[in-house]
């Protein structure tokens, strides 16, 4: 019930009272977001969404450093 | 789909696995909390692929089967009236109350619309202003946030037609009451992460330190629970206790702010009666005083009045959901499992709910 997706932000509609839309697309299929809760989100950042939401703004760093993380990990294995 | 799919690659899964059998050198116990966690490392296979040490037992963490069987009798008392609208998540309509469920009533002629995203039930409470719309408000911090939005935006629009019947859990109260009742042994957590993009992980200091247990905050892919795992192991062989964040590209510290003001806002904390576990204390969010209006359980306080509580008896006696949710027992050592229990005949929340543990167990590992 928890689950969220993460999706590419590619339109954002401003509202009243701070309030914002999106549409995102998760490879292929798009759909309309609410804003609200993000309202740092830019236009081509990913965003993870759940119940019509956008509840976090992903930090591509953050993502890139686990990788990389496993990414070694995959070496030393091969390696050893 | 793009980060998504790097974390599930197999090579880095194999691995990943291979690092944890390296370091484990003694039996632990490790919780998932969420039923989507659950959910995944079923469907990953990852509690097969795991060295033999490692015990994952299945947390509470799925909001669906732990609502109360008279919540849904609730709601089921409310949809029933004539010119009502009971909105609902999906997962929520085949949870059979104390008699039956939201799909048997819908079936009797009741109109029960299932929705996406808490806003639509707003929506076509303005669409349909000579009926009662009513939203089953219920989910963990993930939900909570959409669910008082939309409670809000009634407000703000004054939709006088508009309810809520609240049913929401939080998960720091169910770590408490989990560990608090010591008659078994989980030696660590990997804590939920999306409910953590909510409420950051601060609040869990205390109780790593409380009960000197790690907590992991975690992910949902294969390479996210693995990390997860890995992480607490880590800290479990060098004998220390701290909360971590194994889910840093969607989590921070403090969280969501936006969306817990909004919280703040609409919700108090409150008891909560878990189904299969009970009461405990301040583990749930009920409307404040200043939304109290949208209150269904007050709006239909004469219908619900009417309810013969004391009827109530469990769906199935022998049915041991209880247990199952609070990981004292794995869903296949169940004597009803995938015997008179099935999902198409199911006999608990757990069996019934896609993220339940029994549903979980019964399709990935049953076949
Ligand atoms: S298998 Fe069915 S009867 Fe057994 S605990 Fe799970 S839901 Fe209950």
């Amino acid at each position: 019930m928890c689950l969220a997706l993460p999706g590419k932000l590619i339109e954002i509609t401003h509202g009243t009272e701070g309030s914002a839309t999106g549409i995102v697309n998760y490879g292929g299929l798009k759909k309309s977001v609410d804003l609200s809760f993000v309202p740092e989100a830019l236009i081509n950042q990913y965003v993870l969404v759940h119940a019509g939401f956008a509840i976090s703004v992903l930090d591509k760093d953050e993502a890139q450093a686990s990788l990389d993380a496993f990414r070694e990990l995959d070496e030393q294995n091969n390696t050893q | 789909m793009k980060y998504v799919d790097e974390f599930r690659d197999a090579a880095a899964v194999r691995h990943a696995i291979d690092t944890i059998a390296g370091i484990a050198t003694r039996p632990w116990n490790i919780m998932e909390i969420c039923g989507g966690q659950t959910h995944s490392i079923m469907r990953h296979g990852l509690h097969e692929l795991l060295p033999d040490n490692i015990h994952l037992l299945h947390g509470p963490g799925c909001p669906v089967c732990v609502t109360p069987a008279e919540k849904i009798d609730q709601a089921i008392a409310i949809a029933m009236q004539e010119n009502t609208v009971l909105c609902s998540y999906g997962d929520m309509l085949r949870v059979p109350g104390n008699n039956r469920s939201l799909l048997d009533c819908k079936a009797l002629g009741a109109d029960v619309r299932v929705i996406y995203s808490p806003t639509e039930a707003v929506d076509i409470a303005l669409s349909e202003p000579e009926k009662q719309i009513i939203l089953f408000a219920i989910g963990f911090e993930t939900t909570a946030p959409g669910n008082a939005a939309a409670i809000r935006k009634a407000k703000l629009q004054q939709v006088e037609n508009f309810s809520a019947l609240v049913c929401q859990v939080t998960v720091p109260a169910a770590i408490d009451a989990l560990l608090g009742n010591n008659d078994f042994e989980i030696d660590g957590f990997l804590a939920a992460g999306h409910v953590c993009t909510i409420m950051g992980f601060h609040q869990y200091y205390h109780l790593a330190e409380k009960y000197q247990v790690p907590i992991v905050i975690t992910g949902f892919e294969p390479l996210d629970i693995l990390a997860g795992i890995e992480k607490c192991v880590l800290q479990l062989e060098s004998g220390q206790h701290s909360v971590e964040n194994a889910y840093a590209r969607y989590v921070t510290e403090q969280g969501n702010q936006p969306a817990q003001d909004l919280l703040q806002e609409v919700f108090q904390l409150d008891d909560q009666t878990w189904r299969g576990i009970g009461v405990m204390p301040n583990s749930g969010l009920s409307l404040n005083k200043s939304y109290r209006y949208f209150d269904a359980e007050q709006r239909f306080s004469t219908v619900l009045g009417d309810l013969d509580l004391s009827m109530s008896k469990p769906v199935n006696e022998a049915c041991q959901s209880g247990l199952v949710l609070q990981g004292k027992i794995k869903p296949d050592e169940c004597p009803l499992f995938g015997k008179q229990c099935r999902p198409d005949k199911p006999l608990g929340a757990t069996m019934v709910s896609s993220e339940g543990a029994c549903a979980a167990y019964y399709r990935y590992a049953a076949s």
